[in-house]
This record gives C-alpha cells, structure tokens and sequence, in this order.
C-alpha cells in the first residue's frame, strides 16, 4: 500500500513545473486570450518540445506512451499554470480514442505521429458537454453519435462561437450529419471507448481543479503576507488565517482521492467511474472553496480585471462542471453506494 | 503507487476477523463512563490483550505484534467492522503510548506499556487546567522537586476517563518562575495518591465521562517523569502530534458510520421528503473515504521515514468536521424519532446515532480546538505571519 509516485514521475512533472513556471507567465497567458483563435502557435510548440504532446502516444508512433499516473502529475501542472491550449484534449483524450480504434485504421497512421509531434489538435465532442472546446482551431473532430465515433473535418461541421467566462477557453456548438463515411467506429466498441473518454476528461479536469485550488491557495497567501491593514500584514489576522487554512484542508483531501482515481483509472478497475466521479466532487468543491476564499482576501483586488486571481477563478468555475456537473457525478457515486449489496465500509476501500 | 494490500496484509486481516467474530461480546456493553460499564471495559481489555490484539504496533516483548501502520490500519479496519467496545484504554495506547516508545527509558517501558496493554492500568489525560484550555503553555500546576519527589499542588480539568482511571499522564510546571513552554514537566501519576481529589464532571449525555482533579501536596517519585525536566513542553507535544496526526481517530471508524448511515437512509428514505438528504449521504461516504485515504498515504510517507508535519492539524479538521456532518445528517433522516433517548420503549434501535451525534459536537473542541488547528496550519503549513 504506498501512494508514492514513481521517481522519474516526479521528476518529469517537476521539470514541467519549471519550465511553466517561466515560459508561461500571466502575462503571457493574458496576452494569448485576446488572441481571435486564443491559441498560440508559440506555446504549442514550447509544449511539444517538453514531449507533452507526445505523452500518450505509442512508441511505435513516435510518442512516450506513459499512462494515466504520470498524466495526473502533469494535469495538475496545467492547471497550476492555467495552461490556455486544447493539449489535453488533443494529447490526452482524443490520443485514448485513437489509440484503441482497430491496429489497421488509417486514421491512426495518420494523425498518431502528428499529435506527437504537435503539429495537429483534436476537438472532442462528447453530450455530456453541450459545447465542443477548440472546434474551431481543430484539424480534426471526433464526435459522439449515439455511442459511435465519428472523425469530421472542419469542412464537414458548421460551429458557432459561445463565449465562456474563462476566456482560455473556445466553446463552439457544433451542427454536423451523422453518415457511413463520417463514422470511424461503431458504437459496440465505441460505448466503451467514450465510457472511457469520459473517466479520463473528468479525471484530467478533476487534476486541473486541484492544481487551480493551490495556486489560488499561493494567490491568497502571496497577497495576505505583504498587503498591510491595522499596520499589519492581513495575513497575521486570525480571520484571514482560518480562510485559507479552509482551502489548504480541502486541498489536502483532495489529493489522494485523485491518486486513487488515476490509478483505478491507469488499471481500468471495475470501480474506475466511482472514483473518478469522487475525484471530481472533491476537487471541484475545493477549487470554488478557493476561489471564495482567495477573492475574499484580495478583497477589492480579487474582484478586477488586473489581479491574475481572476484567470484561475474563471477555469476553477467553468471546469467544475466541465466533463459531468456535479449532479452527474454525485448521481454515480448515489447509485454505487446505494445498490444492493454494494461493498462499502472498512477494508472495502481498495478493493 | 500500489494500492493492494499484500498476501501477509490479507492474512492480517483475517486472522483478526476471526479472532473478533469468536470474541467481541454479543451484547453491548454498558458506557465505559459508568462504574459497571467501565469495569466492562477493562474486562474487554483483558480480553484483547490475552490474544494480543490490544496494541498490536507494540514491540512482542512489551505485549504487541510490532506490526507496521498499515497493518495497524487493517486491524482498525476489523475492529470497527465488528462493532467491538470502544477502548476504554485509548488515552494510554494510541497517545501516551507512542510519547512513551520516543521519550520513555527502557526501565518506563516495561514498567508502563504490558500493563496497560492489559488493561491493568487504564490512563486518564491531564493537560487542561481552568486558565489553559487552547492556551496549553498557561498552565500553572506545579511540579516542585523535592528531594526524589515532586510535589504538586494545583488543578486540571477536563481529564477524560479521569473518574475510573487509575493513572494520570500529564504536564506540570516545575520551574514555578518560568513562564509560557519552558519550565515544564511531563509526569506520570497514580490517581489514588494521597492529596489527589477527583470530582467528575456531567457531560451532555449525563454521564461523568471527564473530572476534575485537585492536587494537594501531591508526592510523585522523580522516575515517574517522562523525558529531561523542564522538556515537557516537547514531550507533550509529541503526544499532541499522534494525537491530531493519526492514531487518535482511525478511518474504519467513519467508514462504519458512513455504512451505517447508508443503510439509515435506505431505510427511512420513503419516509422522509428531504431530496437533501440524499447528497448529505453521498458527501458522508466520499469523506470517509478521503480520510481513509488520505491515513493510508500518511502511514505509507511514515514507513518511509518521513515525519507528520502540521498537516496533522488538516486530519483533526477533516474527521471532527466529518463526524459531525454524518451525525447531524442521521438526525434529519431520523427526524422526530431523533431526540429519543435510546432507552425509549418505541425507539427502536436507533439509540446510537442520539449517542453519536451528542460526542460529535466535542469533536471540533477537544484535542486541540479547530481553530487552534487553522492557526497551526496559516502559520506552519501555509507560512502566514503570526
């Protein structure tokens, strides 16, 4: 029983966690959301470069092949830095889909090697969401169609633009015709491959919650040891104090229920959607819990357009119920705690 | 990662299984804070411990099984599945104990722990004093040296199991012009010595599960002291540190109330018209099931020689939180057959949950209040200025 990580795990994600740190500074992502496409060519390219791209991808086509551990480290990264590009749902989601289609497509030879090498980007349409995320910069499009895959090109969907609040993120409403020629999968195999899309989108948003909890966590903290009031610093103040040690308590559990999640996930245990959905309760919980509180403490500053606050905010708030609200998650873990003869109790937890 | 337990862990497991299936009393026993019940109480002790089950991270030749924690947790884990007694003994095995394995000599180690696995001893805490409750380093009874004796003179309250108990551990000041955490000791004390006046306390449920205890003139041999005199502070807050860190509140036994609660509320679900409800049940098995978690992963970071910090303080925060939320979530789906006392001839047996939901409210206060826990985590997790 040991929760720890792989050392070269760590050690990747801390070399990610570096890298971010100076390439992709606020100031930078700021720039990138006033952007029409709020891509950036640059960024995708730096990303590419750490083999983030390439994560999830055969060996055989030019990739890492790492698995669902190794990506839970490096979502929490992305979440910490609140990271504007389509890379998980590129790299992450639609690399599962195409990774378990049939040894002999073609669409695999084809768009595996571009994945890794960055130069391409996916949009995943799944109903759980009512928008698609990065249509409109997609080279390709795979969509649910009553548990079939379909693969489109951009020429093959009509997609109207809907503004989010976070702003790092591209919502498009996508209207496209189902057909033979459009479908790359039947639905037999692809009711479980989206099963599977969904676990690992809302475990990848579950990881990015958590990762926005902590730097909404650092905001506050920064912000609360150097801003003086009563010739003191705010943070000195008992009432500020037991704000952000609310978030730090939420964090704290946060974790390991979102390690459980990625590893039942990594080993497609029979409880893989359980978990999950637990993982992305307790991180969607703790990152608004920290958003409030976070904002609470920049007081005024917390609510402009200035203080970077708001960029993580704004991804805590959309994520949450990106990938399954909450009502669907909590109707999943209702529905496996309250069956008949459901397992539950001590010494059930790991099994 | 590796989240399985191993072949030698599974059959841990249930070699306590069925030791308990054969020996845990059919009956419930009376609450250890009555004479009979208490008496009960160590009669169970006596029990565990003739199958060596009472303190089983102990060392064999002190009376355990020197397993690790995570074997400890599996133990838990049966025990609470079993609805075993409550251990009327928790004071000295899950808290003295470990401060006695760090600080204590060899000749305090064979002269404490195989008589309080057995239950022979059962220990009762003395820290909180009228004017040190959250404020630990006000306190001001003394421990004055004289000769090979300390002398004490003064107060505590708040001493749990104190009114049964037969030893007392606790911090005293022997340096009387010291002030705040220097000048204290750490001692160990039988509760029937002469000058020593218990007066127990009545809590919610009616029941004198804490007491008072008045010290005059009290003479303590100087080898009942634990660790270097005037270090008490440090040794006390070794104890603390299990304390809030992780022995004092196993998960199994949240996991048992989070069980219980859904098969609670599969039960009175037709009955009550609260869609609430519902969620409230969900939340109570996901944090039952994050704090069970979250113990594992802190027992695997303990195993490989890495210390609890102040993120200790998060646990004490997440349980007494937790406790009390499923507590008050029973009461709503109970609702007006709630308040009734478990003795009630048409309650049913419902009893538990009144019982349960009344020690709840402690949770947030004892130990370390919660708020004493959010300032130790502003400053010494989060760094924020004092």
């Amino acid at each position: 029983m040991d929760f720890a990580f792989k050392d070269e795990h760590i050690a990747f994600s801390d070399s990610i966690r570096k890298f971010l740190m100076v390439e992709a500074a606020p100031e930078w992502l700021r720039e990138i959301w006033e952007t029409e496409t709020g891509r950036s060519r640059e960024l995708r390219g730096k990303l590419a470069e750490q083999g983030l791209t390439a994560l999830s991808v055969p060996e055989e086509f030019g990739g890492i092949g790492a698995g669902d551990l190794e990506w839970v480290l490096i979502h929490q990264e992305l979440g910490y830095y609140a990271i504007p590009d389509s890379l998980i749902d590129t790299a992450y989601l639609a690399t599962y889909l195409l990774n378990r289609l049939p040894a002999d497509a073609a669409l695999k030879k084809t768009w595996l090697p571009k994945i890794a090498d960055g130069s391409a980007r996916i949009a995943v349409g799944h109903p759980v969401n009512p928008m698609v995320a990065d249509a409109q910069n997609a080279d390709l499009i795979l969509m649910w169609h009553d548990d079939e895959v379909h693969a489109l090109a951009k020429d093959q969907v009509k997609l109207s633009f809907n503004p989010s609040i976070d702003m790092s993120r591209r919502l498009y409403k996508v209207t496209w015709t189902p057909s033979e020629a459009t479908r790359i999968c039947p639905a037999r195999l692809g009711k479980q491959l989206w099963d599977g899309v969904l676990d690992r989108a809302a475990l990848a948003g579950a990881a990015q919650l958590v990762g926005l909890t902590q730097r909404m966590l650092d905001l506050g903290i920064d912000y609360s040891a150097t801003r003086k009031q009563f010739g003191k610093p705010i943070g000195s103040f008992q009432a500020v104090k037991h704000h952000l040690a609310d978030v730090a308590v939420k964090a704290e559990f946060a974790k390991p229920v979102l390690y459980r999640a990625a590893y039942a996930t990594e080993r497609e245990q029979a409880r893989r959607g359980v978990y999950v959905s637990h993982a992305k309760l307790a991180a969607g919980e703790a990152a608004w819990l920290g958003a409030r509180k976070s904002m609470q403490v920049h007081g005024a500053m917390g609510y402009t357009w200035e203080t970077d606050l708001q960029m993580f905010m704004k991804r805590a708030w959309a994520l949450d119920a990106a990938w399954g609200d909450r009502a669907f998650h909590k109707k999943r873990i209702a529905d496996f705690i309250l069956a008949d003869g459901a397992r539950l109790g001590p010494g059930e937890t790991f099994a | 990662m590796r989240l399985e337990y191993t072949e030698r862990q599974n059959k841990f497991r249930t070699e306590i299984r069925e030791w308990l299936a054969a020996n845990v009393p059919k009956q419930t026993l009376q609450s250890f804070d009555t004479e009979e019940g208490f008496r009960q109480h160590r009669e169970w002790e006596h029990k565990l411990n003739s199958g060596r089950w009472s303190a089983v991270t102990w060392p064999e030749h002190l009376g355990g099984r020197g397993v690790d924690l995570i074997e400890w947790l599996i133990f838990e884990e049966e025990y609470w599945r079993a609805g075993a007694p409550l251990r009327v003994n928790q004071n000295g095995i899950f808290l003295l104990a470990p401060t006695l394995m760090e600080y204590g000599t060899e000749e305090q180690k064979k002269r404490f722990l195989p008589r309080m696995a057995a239950g022979d001893d059962i220990w009762a805490q003395g820290w909180s004093e009228p004017g040190a409750g959250s404020d630990m380093a006000a306190i001001r009874c003394k421990a004055i040296r004289d000769g090979d004796h300390y002398v004490i003179n003064g107060q505590k309250t708040w001493s749990t199991r104190a009114v049964w108990a037969d030893w007392l551990f606790g911090l005293f000041r022997s340096d009387p012009d010291s002030v705040r955490h220097h000048g204290l000791t750490f001692v160990l004390l039988p509760l029937n010595l002469p000058g020593i006046t218990i007066r127990p306390i009545k809590q919610l449920n009616g029941l004198p599960g804490f007491a008072e205890i008045f010290f005059d003139n009290v003479r303590v041999p100087v080898e009942n002291r634990m660790g270097e005199e005037g270090q008490g502070w440090n040794v006390a807050m070794a104890t603390a540190g299990f304390e809030r860190g992780l022995m004092l509140r196993s998960p199994g036994r949240f996991q048992q109330t989070a069980k219980s609660l859904v098969d609670l509320y599969k039960a009175e679900e037709k009955n009550v018209d609260d869609c609430s409800l519902r969620d409230a049940v969900v939340k109570s098995w996901m944090d039952a099931e994050a704090y069970t978690l979250a113990t594992y992963a802190t027992a695997g970071r303990l195993r490989r020689g890495e210390h609890i910090g102040p993120e200790a303080s998060t646990n004490k925060i997440f349980w007494s939180e937790l406790d009390l939320s499923m507590h008050e979530t029973a009461m709503r789906l109970l609702g007006p057959r709630a308040e009734l006392m478990g003795g009630a001839p048409d309650a049913g047996n419902i009893g538990h949950w009144l019982e349960g939901f009344l020690f709840a409210q402690a949770g947030p206060i004892y130990a370390g209040s919660n708020e004493i826990q959010r300032n130790i985590i502003a400053e010494r997790m989060l760094g924020l200025p004092r």
